[in-house]
């Protein structure tokens, strides 16, 4: 039973993160296409050479950019629907729709927003060919990094909760998490490969327009996932009643 | 977070947490999956290659860009 359940939230994970996929799709066509436009351009004005396309533009900024956006849902809500198993009842007193939103905000801020902060997302002709190595290591390890923190502080809130109360345990935990982070950015190495020439305001939008196909992702994924796992989680309360609000009436302990 | 107090009678109880030893097959062999997919859809063709020539970097090229992997 408790593995039927694990098993159908994983696949409403995925399915979650297929549609919270198509809304950061449409984020990603209108907002970010004409910065990666207006940088392959950029780069067309000052490459010496031009290599030949293996793919051509219009399909990479359609089913190319679709495919890898998908997917990438797709993978996060099956990881983060993993991630949801374990976190389920034993972060705080919270039902399912609230545990898959605040999992989802605390995804977007350990997966996205903290190694965005370190390193950006860039758009074409930004960052040399030649450190891509280093720059993926470096990209990857503070995600690793940010995840594991991530994780780490929320085992401190839970033992610190009994002593400090849910408030101040959340607040330590928090802060733990601010000064591991800091301590990471201080010691992590910059990567700075700007072309001298390129617009502030283009890297500014690009940016802008990636950060908000995450948010736009993991805020759909939260909504909607939590409302398939409150399904999920109820069919595993067999007869539970409903309550006023649609939602199961989860049975005492 | 968890309040260390009994619940007010009205709000709803947590749900009952799902084992580890259940949800842990799952999360190993899942995330395993996932991780495959990700690492297509961000990293192959970049810095390391499975496979050869450049059309998986060219395909998830956008992808890549806005959802800021390091991509060339």
């Amino acid at each position: 039973m408790n593995s039927a359940t694990v098993r159908s939230l994983l696949v409403r994970g995925m399915l979650a993160g297929l549609a919270a996929g198509l809304l950061a799709l449409l984020v990603a066509y209108l907002l970010g296409e004409p910065q990666v436009d207006a940088a392959i351009a950029f780069e067309d004005a000052h490459a010496h050479e031009h290599e030949a396309e293996v793919v051509g533009r219009a399909v990479q900024s359609t089913a190319g950019l679709a495919t890898g956006v998908l997917v990438y849902g797709v993978a996060l809500g099956g990881i983060a629907a993993l991630a949801y198993c374990f976190a389920l009842g034993r972060v705080g007193r919270f039902g399912p729709r609230a545990t898959a939103l605040l999992l989802s905000g605390a995804a977007f801020g350990a997966v996205c927003l903290v190694p965005f902060l370190k390193y950006p997302a860039n758009p074409p002709s930004v960052g040399d060919p030649g450190s891509i190595g280093t720059r993926t290591a470096l990209y990857f390890l503070m995600i690793a990094l940010s995840v594991l923190l991530a994780v780490a502080a929320v085992l401190l809130g839970k033992r610190l909760a009994p002593r400090l109360g849910a408030w101040y345990a959340t607040v330590a935990a928090l802060a733990a998490f601010a000064a591991a982070v800091a301590l990471a950015y201080a010691f992590l190495p910059a990567v700075n490969e700007l072309p001298a020439d390129f617009p502030a305001l283009l890297l500014w939008k690009f940016r802008l327009s990636a950060l908000g196909v995450q948010l736009v992702l993991w805020t759909a994924f939260g909504l909607l996932f939590g409302e398939l796992a409150e399904r999920a989680t109820g069919v595993r309360a067999g007869a539970a009643p409903r309550g006023a609000d649609g939602g199961a009436v989860p049975s005492a302990r | 977070m968890a309040h260390s107090v009994a619940p007010p009678a009205t709000g709803h109880a947590a749900p009952a947490p799902l084992p580890v030893r259940t949800v842990l097959p799952w999360a190993v062999f899942g995330g395993v999956l996932m991780l495959v997919l990700l690492y297509f859809v961000g990293a192959e063709q970049g810095a390391t290659a499975l496979l050869s020539g450049t059309g998986v970097h060219e395909w998830v090229h956008d992808g890549r860009h806005l959802l800021g992997f390091p991509c060339h």
